[in-house]
Order: structure tokens, then C-alpha cells, then sequence
């Protein structure tokens, strides 16, 4: 996603990302970034919580217009209303990804 | 490569773009699950535009990284088309583009069909709708 904010950016649109692995999209240079701490799946925050989903939107419309420079990250201080232990086992999916099962059976072979 | 944002955030048109494989179930097809199931290193490039005004009831969720199940109750946690239109309508923002983007986060390394294929349908779009900014979340 980095790499397609970079791209689009290259393009002129200007762009932020909202990523819960801001320190990879530093490292992979996207123009603006707000970093959540939030569980995969849950960019703008909780279902149902408009409040926290507008924080999220209007800090990303601010870092979007207001950042003065390439690679601003800005990180938003909202704390995840469920333990993070939990909250990371309720974002898997329900079934391992194919990559995963693929993964999972080359390592049984070894 | 940095463009900078020219206009006031008040006069802007923004607009958004998930990867959480959002797409219309009476009107869209799936990203390709099926092929990525035989071929796991593999992730469908394509892209969905989804309209700003979608209910969350015609939104479906296709992608098999992550926990699709809260998207699905509330698809603005992943593309927040509604709150946007909503600051907008508060003059936070100048205004939403009518239709906003969705592609399926799960890509092969080079990015090659996003590169070649989907990126130049997708800037496409925004100019067309004439976007000042774009939001990207990654799923």
C-alpha cells in the first residue's frame, strides 16, 4: 500500500496513508502517514464508534493537507478499547490464508 | 515523490481507497479467492469502485487475510465513505469524490499487475473525478 501511495503520488494525486505498520511504510517511503494502533481489518477504528472513526478521518485529512514535508507520520492517540491480546486473536481470519496452510505444510515436511 | 497538497482542505475534493477487498455483491464479481486458494503466492490485482453512497448491506468482503466480520457490520472502519460525505457536508472538507476505490491487499512481491494494470485504471479514476487528495488504508 506504501508502494501505491508512492505511485499515485508520482502521478500528482497527493496522498496519506492510514496504516497500522507505520514504521514499514516509513521504511517504504509513503509520502503521509497516520499510524493506528489498531487490529488488521480496523483502520478507522471500532464498528459502530463514529466518534472514534471521525478522529481518525480528520487527522488523516489533516496530515493529508497540512504535512510540510515527505514522509510526515503522524501517530493518533487513541488506545484500543479491547486488550491488544485478544483484540489480535479476533482478527484472524476464520480459516488460515492459503499462504498460511502452504507455509504451515512445508514446515510439518521439514 | 511528493505532490504537494496546493489547494485548502476546505475547497479540496478527497477521496478513498481500501484494500480490504470490498466490492457490490449484486453488481460486482468476487476478487479471485479461488485462484489464490490453488495459487497461494498469488493475490488478485483487479479493482472495485465502490459508490459513496453504498449501504453496508451491499457491500461484500472478499479476502482471506483478515477477519471479515466487523467490516462487514460497519464497512467505514475499512472505507469511510459516509463520515467523509458527513464532514463534507460540515464543510470540513470541500467535498467526496462520487465513487471511491477497493482493491484486495494480499499481492504477489513484484506488484507488477498493480503496477501495469490496476495503478493507470485507478489514477484514471481520480482524475476523472477530479480528486484533489486520496486516503489510502491498508487493510
Amino acid at each position: 500500500m506504501p508502494v501505491l501511495a508512492r505511485w499515485i503520488e508520482a502521478a500528482g494525486i497527493p496522498t496519506v496513508v492510514v496504516t497500522m505498520m507505520p514504521a514499514v511504510a516509513e521504511e517504504r517511503r509513503a509520502p503521509r502517514i497516520v499510524g493506528v494502533e489498531f487490529p488488521f481489518g480496523h483502520s478507522f477504528g471500532m464498528p459502530g464508534d463514529k466518534a472514534m472513526q471521525r478522529r481518525v478521518l480528520e487527522l488523516a485529512l489533516r496530515v493529508l493537507a497540512g504535512a510540510a514535508a515527505f514522509r510526515t507520520r503522524v501517530d493518533i492517540d487513541i488506545e484500543w478499547p479491547v486488550p491488544l491480546r485478544d483484540a489480535y486473536k479476533a482478527w484472524q481470519p476464520k480459516e488460515a490464508s492459503p499462504i498460511v496452510k502452504k507455509l504451515l505444510a512445508t514446515w510439518g515436511r521439514a | 515523490m511528493w505532490a504537494p497538497f496546493e489547494k485548502r482542505l476546505q475547497a479540496s475534493r478527497i477521496a478513498l481507497l481500501t484494500s480490504a477487498g470490498l466490492y457490490l455483491k449484486a453488481s460486482q464479481p468476487k476478487f479471485d479467492v479461488v485462484r489464490e486458494q490453488d495459487n497461494p503466492e498469488w493475490g488478485d490485482p483487479s479493482w472495485r469502485s465502490i459508490p459513496a453512497g453504498a449501504d453496508a448491506a451491499e457491500i461484500g468482503v472478499a479476502h482471506l487475510h483478515i477477519n471479515d466480520q466487523d467490516i462487514l457490520a460497519d464497512p467505514e472502519i475499512a472505507l469511510p465513505a459516509r463520515m467523509l460525505s458527513e464532514l463534507a457536508s460540515e464543510g470540513v472538507v470541500g467535498g467526496a469524490t462520487a465513487e471511491h476505490l477497493s482493491v484486495m491487499g494480499y499481492q504477489d512481491r513484484g506488484l507488477e499487475d498493480w503496477r501495469l494494470l490496476t495503478l493507470p485504471a485507478l489514477v484514471g479514476v481520480l482524475r476523472d473525478r477530479q480528486a484533489d487528495g486520496l486516503i489510502l488504508a491498508p487493510a
